[in-house]
């Protein structure tokens, strides 16, 4: 009988009295578009291309982003310049089908491809969510402000031939017997 | 200005009064219950969120009214309807205030009861006329639930009759002036209280609907303003019962005499909307078999006990 009581009444009142204390405490509510939200530095939304610190495109065109998109939202070319780096030729992605999962970004050899804290891509037309890399690409260098692919990778440019590279030795001469 | 009971124009004032605010406890219930979830609720529609009411009823009428083709249609069509009808009925003879009500009936209690049995078959109906599982389930579990609570229902509310010696409720009220009677009849508050958590469908005792077991329950198959109906069907069954709590056990509109009768009313029975709603936010809904056991086993011997001991003291004096 006893236990009864405490399970049917008193455990239920202080349920009650529990949940009325919460009258008390402030709402956890952001409205929103009066509001700006907290975003987390590392918040996985819009998805934009740096630049290195000499104001070079950093993606290499090496198409890793693309092959680890699960929904196949990225799409490139690759091309070359006249100094022997690679570009993208172009670079879009559809926006309408991105999730927004990171991968590319974990992906990419050169962080050329980083998500940003920006989730304000609502549009009216489907057609305005393919971003293409005028839009994509931004003037600074994102979460890596030193990071230059060229100047640490062996590949040859002009103006830096194998073995110029920072902390790079000198190529191997493998005709020599030399140790 | 003709201003008595059952006058045409306090006739129209309640009936809209009553309707409006049923309407508008669609914005109260979910300010209140955001209130307790740490949220805000609606407020964006007009001054904090209250013309969201006049949203949902834009959209609610302009929604297609469909009835399933493998319906029982008169039924489909009646069951809506029976709610309201009977739940605006049983406010009939609710005192409002002196010289605010419809009916100065002398078997008010006997007609609010008899209302919301009334208002049982407009469930039973609208889940059998669906022709649906889960509308039939929600039918099913309504009849169980109506056969347990109705009988500590009525016999939770004799020990008032036996204290006021009348089934008039505006002769309960006056008979409250020297002490309301939630103190001498606590336990019948208590089981009525329960009682009408379980005639107006509210959670807990939601068991009939319970939107995460099955679906929506006997208004699965309900859209537009037949759903509206139900809809506002159950905030009026809240009004009422909170209305008949005030009129029964918390003395009406009897109150000191710096604010109006009809105020005091209106505090009281806003209070026990909110506690209702409050009981919403709290507590989980229990297993309809759980509600008939507690019902049959532990609330009407408790009801009759507290009658027994009532009648028996009032013998004595």
């Amino acid at each position: 009988m006893l236990k009864l009581i405490q399970d049917t009444l008193i455990s239920q009142v202080h349920t009650l009295w529990l949940v009325f204390k919460h009258a008390f405490v402030k709402a956890d509510t952001v409205q929103y578009p009066e509001e700006a939200p907290n975003m987390a530095p590392r918040w996985r939304g819009r998805i934009i291309l740096s630049r290195d610190p000499d104001g070079e495109e950093r993606c290499v065109a090496c198409n890793l982003c693309a092959c680890a998109c699960p929904v196949d939202c990225i799409a490139l070319q690759k091309a070359e310049d006249e100094d022997g780096r690679w570009y993208p030729e172009f670079f879009r992605i559809n926006f309408s089908r991105c999730i927004m999962c990171g991968f590319c970004e974990e992906a990419c050899p050169t962080n050329a491809i980083q998500l940003t804290p920006d989730f304000e891509m609502a549009e009216y037309s489907r057609q305005d969510m393919v971003w293409e890399k005028e839009d994509l690409l931004i003037n600074g260098t994102g979460k890596y402000h030193d990071y230059n692919f060229y100047r640490v990778a062996g590949k040859s440019i002009s103006g830096k031939d194998k073995g110029e590279a920072q902390n790079e030795a000198e190529p191997v001469n493998v005709r020599s017997l030399l140790p | 200005m003709n201003w008595e009971v059952g006058s045409g124009l306090n006739l129209g004032i309640i009936l809209g009064t009553v309707i409006v605010v049923a309407a508008m406890l669609i914005w109260v219930e979910r300010r209140l219950l955001s209130l307790w979830q740490e949220r805000l609720g609606p407020n964006r529609v007009g001054p904090f969120g209250l013309l969201q009411v006049v949203a949902d009823m834009i959209k609610i009428f302009t929604k297609e009214d469909w009835v399933p083709p493998f319906a029982d249609r008169f039924s489909f069509v009646l069951a809506p309807a029976i709610i309201m009808v009977a739940i605006l009925l049983s406010f009939a003879v609710v005192p409002f205030a002196p010289g605010v009500g419809v009916i100065d009936s002398n078997i008010g209690v006997l007609f609010v009861l008899a209302m919301a049995s009334l208002g049982a078959y407009s469930v039973m109906l609208a889940g059998l006329s669906s022709d649906n599982k889960y509308a039939l389930l929600g039918s099913l579990r309504a009849a169980a639930q109506m056969i347990s609570y109705e009988v500590f229902m009525g016999v939770s509310l004799l020990g008032v009759v036996a204290l006021s010696g009348s089934f008039n409720l505006r002769e309960i009220v006056l008979a409250q002036s020297d002490g309301w009677y939630v103190i001498p009849q606590f336990i019948g508050f208590v089981i009525f209280f329960i009682a009408g958590i379980a005639e107006s469908h509210r959670l807990p005792f939601d068991i009939p609907e319970a939107e995460q077991e099955i679906c929506a329950g006997y208004h699965t198959e309900y859209s537009g303003m037949k759903f509206g109906m139900f809809f506002v069907g159950e905030y009026l069954g809240l009004v009422l019962i909170s209305s008949l709590i005030t009129v029964l056990f918390f003395g009406g509109w009897l109150g000191p005499g710096f604010l109006p009768p009809i105020i005091w009313f209106v505090i009281k029975a806003f209070i026990f909307i909110a506690f209702f709603i409050l009981l919403r936010a709290a507590i989980p809904r229990p297993r309809y078999d759980q509600l008939m056991s507690y019902g049959w086993l532990f609330l009407l011997p408790l009801s009759l006990l507290n009658l027994l001991v009532t009648g028996a003291i009032i013998l004595s004096t």
